[in-house]
């Protein structure tokens, strides 16, 4: 899915800019989309994590779930971000991968969606 | 005339970002599609590059300051839990709406969904503006990377939608309360 090139800087001349730092970026937020519905659900679904997940208590568990999506948008990023800063990429598989993520980080906010395998609302 | 803490953090996270956030994005719409469409001219000046960047910096400030106010201000109020033998439930706005079936869904749909929904748009503007810093012009050269930029603004707009309609409606039926009172005019009571 790469190619190599050569590596840039943030204001290196746009031209030369390969699409990989952009690719990882968009990617990175599916994935951090992806990570609050997962864990909206997730805590809902199974009471111990959302105990877990009170990170601090005026707050409860949206405390919990929002800051750990927002450590795995932020990882994900820096790591692809790595992978990626020289390389060219197939830009619409990671925009359909990336779609599929914020696609899954909105079904997985919805209660209603929720009802469907829970069946308690 | 006065306002309570409470009133004037909700009306802060509610108009002061939450609003502006929602507003600016049809300028920045206008711009990322100006800038990015086919046909745009080529040479876009560094002025206007500058300005769409400072101006979508802005968004992303105003974004993560309706989340951060909204998680870690307003909502410790709204799920306030009412002392045992307290009835009276005007200052506990989610007990208040889960006392009646007439209004339970308005948290249990509405408040739920706002709460997680909301989080996605900090973090897809946040990719937004850093995507079209970086890139600049050249994001003319790279169609998909211009459709997964705008598929996220759209995202995080309707993110916003989404948290900014439930939270007028919450607000109605059980606005946040309480709190000490700041005189703004006058001699209060």
């Amino acid at each position: 899915m790469s190619a190599s090139q050569n590596p840039v800087g943030f204001g290196e001349p746009v031209e030369k800019i390969p699409n990989g730092p952009g690719a990882a970026a968009i990617l990175a937020a599916g994935i951090g989309c992806a990570a609050v519905g997962i864990l909206a659900f997730a805590a809902e679904a199974w009471r111990p994590l959302a105990n877990l997940l009170n990170f601090y208590g005026p707050v409860g568990p949206l405390s919990g779930k929002t800051t750990v999506a927002v450590i795995v948008w932020l990882v994900a990023w820096f790591v692809l971000s790595r992978v990626w800063r020289a390389k060219a990429v197939a830009m619409d598989k990671v925009n359909l991968a990336a779609f599929v993520l914020l696609g899954i980080g909105f079904l997985l906010t919805f209660p209603p969606f929720w009802a469907l395998f829970l069946g308690h609302r | 005339m006065e306002i309570t803490t409470h009133d004037f953090w909700t009306v802060l996270h509610g108009m002061g970002f939450g609003a502006l956030f929602m507003l600016a994005f049809s300028g920045a719409f206008a711009e990322l599609y100006r800038m990015s469409a086919p046909g745009a001219p080529s040479q876009v000046s560094t002025r206007e590059q500058t300005l769409l960047g400072v101006y979508l910096a802005a968004m992303v400030i105003l974004a993560w300051l309706t989340v951060l106010t909204g998680t870690y201000q307003i909502y410790p109020w709204y799920r306030a839990v009412p002392p045992a033998g307290v009835t009276e439930l005007a200052e506990y706005p989610r007990r208040l709406l889960l006392s009646s079936g007439k209004t339970s869904e308005w948290h249990n749909i509405g408040m739920e969904w706002k709460e997680h929904a909301a989080w996605l748009a900090p973090i897809a503007i946040t990719m937004v503006a850093y995507v079209t810093m970086k890139y600049r012009r050249a994001i003319i050269q790279h169609r998909n990377m211009r459709i997964g930029v705008l598929g996220f603004a759209v995202a995080a707009f309707v993110a916003t939608g989404i948290a900014g309609a439930f939270g007028a409606f919450l607000n109605k039926y059980a606005p946040i309360r309480g709190g000490s009172v700041i005189i703004l005019m006058g001699e209060g009571k």
